[in-house]
């Protein structure tokens, strides 16, 4: 509270002393309306944990050194068997994503190829904490970006699953939604506790946000599984909570299983059983939101870096550096693979082992947040990516 | 029945048996804990550990997927029944509780899991040949031990790891996997900030070549097979690791386990265990200084987590992960359930046993642990146990045995005047107090 009245009183002094007036109005004003804003927006992060093969998911078969670099992990050309599909005569996409081609041929889906976020080692932890929280070193700031743009935007965010990733975590509202295994406590008991947990400030809360998601999405007797057959029902939770009018605006969901350092496979294998539920996933997105939805709603996938150019001695792919991000929706008005490609000739790879990073990935979650969100600009860059002072958004190709 | 009589049985044990707040144990009864013991016997229905590596290695020869399906669902899938039936039997039973939360601190810290399938059928000979034997011994002990036992080679991939100049690596075209050697840094020793590059990852994995799960299953150890081991000197942190086959291994084990950043990282981990989220920094400073100062004596680390005065002075103030919860409501109503039922239990909870979704092993942070979501089926579980218990349980007992001093007057007065067993029951089990260690 402290904290965002001294913010408000900074802005205050800069408006006061005229420093880019104009922009700060704007800003200001934003800020208090935009939780009014009519026809709002909707965004679904998917977080692709233990680092896609960006690679795999959309190869580069226009590279001149794609399936020499890859050797056995290189996927068929498009249209030969069990091929990759061709996307822009120079990217492909990995065949289990196959039913996001409808989505490419409407002009719903662009690629950020090439993208990392500043982290430069190797520890999926750290780097996970990076993508989260948008800072430049994983001692950063605790909370995540997208909480912080729930702030600014007003509204609470929803995480998928059983807990809230740290993407998410901060201090505006999150409740967490998981598919239901079994019948509900009877509501006696539910009442008492909810007197008994009176002053605790983690349960009582907790339990409060439950009862209310419960309420809208019914509970519903599907189990929490592992891997592809659990992402359907949590999927189909988040979309229902989601397409209510004054549903949550924001909301996450977390799948694992892209650590592929064995037997990660070409159009079989480990990385197509992790991307197969992620693309029927998505889809699923769309057809529950229904059409009006679908159309103000952006879905992004994206994980904590890229793999090794090279397979490593057990078929897989080691820890790397640029990878691959997805921004999915109705709210887009075109398709197109963004991004500056480095090459993948030795000379041109990070540290000689890694695909080389030419966009900072917060240049994608800046276009989200400003181009389909629609929060201020300067409030963004100020609020929400402190540490990317100076970056310029993604051009992401919008609806008007 | 004192603060302190629930102190040692929830923060350093498992939940209190009936009884055990009463006996009213103190800071000398949970050093007692720390004694050496003989291992216990092997569980019924797990074959010795050479055994079930044979057994995998049969399942996965030929490659054919119905193979390994086969023997996932059926005996990979009993061993694991009966391993964790076996390890929920310690935990209910032991009379040493600290000893044994120590045991799956452990586990958790040098984590195994069934995110590799094939691995199943071996996590708990891990946790019970592995870790058991030296949670009280030399951290050197229980890191070589972790790191060559066949369940971590098969879950870090250090099986399958090959010096590209070793024989096998020339004629075969096979490489090094580096996921065993980065965890081993990152995770069970140094730490992430523990001062290593990504050099120092791919020398700890030249040094590991040669280590792998016995093709025979003969044994219960990793086996040194020189063919596959990278020849010629290796450079670990700074200095140089002479070529010696198996040796390497060891020399580069002692070295990390007597650095400076182990014991702050293996500190670090314990403190948020057993003493906060967040624990002080000076707590860990007088933990890592023990470890340095006794060679990673971890009798004596343990020891001084007894000395830690701020646990003391704050009773109930970690929450209890899903495992913890459900362990601590067997043991206060002396019930040994079924292997499939705990791990029926534990997977609605989030936590199935032995299935921590990294290397990275589970939070101990309450926030992971405490959603919305979560404490509903908290809630959902001890109706259910209240109502399966029926008659045979009474609240106000069960608040006495398992809370003592510990529960509010609200608390009391709430389970006193419920209208039925059941409920009085399920409010106990379901209490903010009994939530929490």
């Amino acid at each position: 509270m402290a904290e965002r009245a001294q913010s408000l009183e900074t802005d205050r002094r800069r408006l006061l002393a005229g420093a880019g007036g104009a922009a700060l109005a704007l800003g200001l004003g934003g800020r208090v309306a935009l939780a009014l804003v009519p026809g709002d927006r909707r965004l679904i992060v998917f977080v692709l944990r233990g680092a896609l093969d960006g690679l795999s998911a959309v190869p580069p078969h226009g590279d001149r050194d794609y399936a020499r670099v890859r050797g056995d992990l290189a996927l068929a050309a498009p249209g030969r068997d069990g091929g990759m599909l061709d996307l822009d005569g120079f990217h492909g996409l990995h065949p289990a994503l196959s039913p996001l081609m409808d989505l490419w041929r409407a002009g719903e889906m662009q690629i950020l190829h090439a993208t990392a976020t500043p982290y430069r080692e190797r520890s999926h932890f750290d780097a996970q904490n990076v993508l989260e929280t948008g800072g430049d070193t994983p001692s950063g700031s605790a909370d995540g970006w997208l909480n912080r743009a729930v702030a600014l935007a007003g509204g609470s965010g929803l995480a998928g699953g059983l807990a809230v990733p740290l993407v998410l975590s901060g201090s505006a509202p999150v409740t967490t939604w998981a598919p239901q295994v079994m019948p509900l406590p009877d509501v006696t008991l539910l009442d008492q506790l909810a007197v008994l947990y009176g002053g605790d400030a983690l349960l009582a809360p907790a339990l409060e946000a439950a009862r209310a998601a419960t309420a809208v999405t019914g509970g519903g007797a599907m189990g929490m599984g592992k891997g592809a057959a659990s992402l359907a029902p949590l999927v189909g939770g988040v979309a229902r909570l989601m397409k209510a009018a004054d549903g949550p605006r924001v909301a996450t969901i977390d799948v694992q299983g892209f650590d592929t350092h064995t037997y990660q496979g070409t159009g079989n294998g480990r990385l197509a059983r992790a991307l197969a539920p992620l693309g029927a996933a998505i889809m699923q997105c769309r057809d529950e939101l229904g059409a009006a939805v679908w159309g103000r709603t952006l879905v992004l996938a994206i994980t904590e870096f890229g793999r090794t150019v090279a397979p490593n001695g057990t078929g897989g792919t080691d820890h790397g550096t640029a990878g691959v991000a997805f921004a999915c929706g109705g709210a887009l008005s075109a398709a197109k693979v963004h991004g500056q490609w480095p090459g993948l000739a030795r000379d041109r790879l990070y540290q000689g082992r890694d695909l080389a990073p030419t966009t900072d990935l917060r240049a994608l979650f800046m276009a989200v947040l400003t181009g389909h969100m629609g929060l201020p600009a300067a409030e963004v860059a100020r609020r929400v990516f402190p540490e990317a002072a100076g970056l310029r958004p993604l051009d992401l190709i919008l609806k008007a | 029945m004192t603060v302190e009589s629930l102190v040692a049985a929830v923060r350093f044990g498992l939940g209190p048996k009936p009884g055990e707040l009463r006996a009213g144990r103190d800071r000398a009864a949970l050093k007692a804990d720390l004694a050496p013991q003989p291992a216990a016997p092997r569980p019924k229905g797990v074959p010795a550990t050479g055994a079930i590596v044979a057994a995998i290695r049969e399942a996965t020869r030929r490659g054919r997927e119905r193979d390994v399906v086969n023997f996932l669902k059926n005996d990979a899938k009993d061993i694991l029944v009966a391993e964790v039936a076996a390890r929920t039997r310690r935990a209910v039973e032991t009379d040493r509780p600290f000893h044994e939360r120590l045991v799956q601190h452990w586990s958790n810290h040098f984590t195994v899991s069934l995110a590799k399938p094939i691995a199943a059928p071996l996590l708990g000979a891990f946790e019970r040949e592995a870790i058991l034997p030296h949670v009280t011994g030399r951290f050197v002990d229980l890191l070589r031990a972790a790191s060559l036992h066949p369940a971590m080679m098969i879950y870090l991939d250090q099986a399958t790891s090959i010096g590209p100049n070793s024989r096998a690596g020339r004629r075969r075209d096979l490489g090094l996997n580096e996921n065993l050697a980065r965890e081993m840094l990152e995770l069970h020793t140094l730490g992430v900030d523990g001062g290593y590059g990504q050099d120092d990852v791919v020398q700890l994995a030249r040094i590991l070549t040669g280590w792998t799960v016995d093709r025979e299953g003969a044994g219960n150890a990793g086996r040194f097979m020189s063919v596959l081991h990278e020849p010629g000197d290796k450079r670990l942190l700074g200095q140089r690791i002479a070529e010696a086959g198996p040796d390497e291994a060891e020399a580069a084990f002692r070295m990390l386990a007597a650095h400076p950043s182990t014991a702050r990282n293996v500190a670090a981990r314990l403190a948020r265990h057993f003493v906060a989220d967040d624990p002080p920094p000076a707590t860990v400073e007088r933990l890592a200084r023990v470890f340095r100062d006794t060679d990673g004596d971890l009798r004596a680390v343990s020891g001084a987590l007894v000395d830690e005065e701020a646990i003391w002075r704050q009773p109930l103030s970690k929450v209890k992960t899903p495992n913890d919860l459900v362990q601590s409501i067997f043991r206060l109503i002396r019930t040994v359930p079924e292997g499939t039922l705990m791990i029926g239990a534990l997977k609605i909870l989030g936590q199935q046993p032995f299935s921590a979704p990294s290397p990275k092993g589970w939070s101990d942070r309450a926030t992971d642990w405490i959603t919305p979501d979560a404490l509903l089926r908290r809630i959902e579980m001890a109706q259910k146990a209240a109502a399966r218990l029926g008659r045979y349980a009474d609240g106000a007992v069960l608040l006495d045995a398992g809370l003592g001093a510990g529960a509010t007057a609200d608390l009391a007065a709430a389970v006193r005047r419920a209208g039925d067993r059941t409920t009085s029951v399920a409010l106990v089990l379901a209490s903010a107090e009994f939530q929490r260690r």
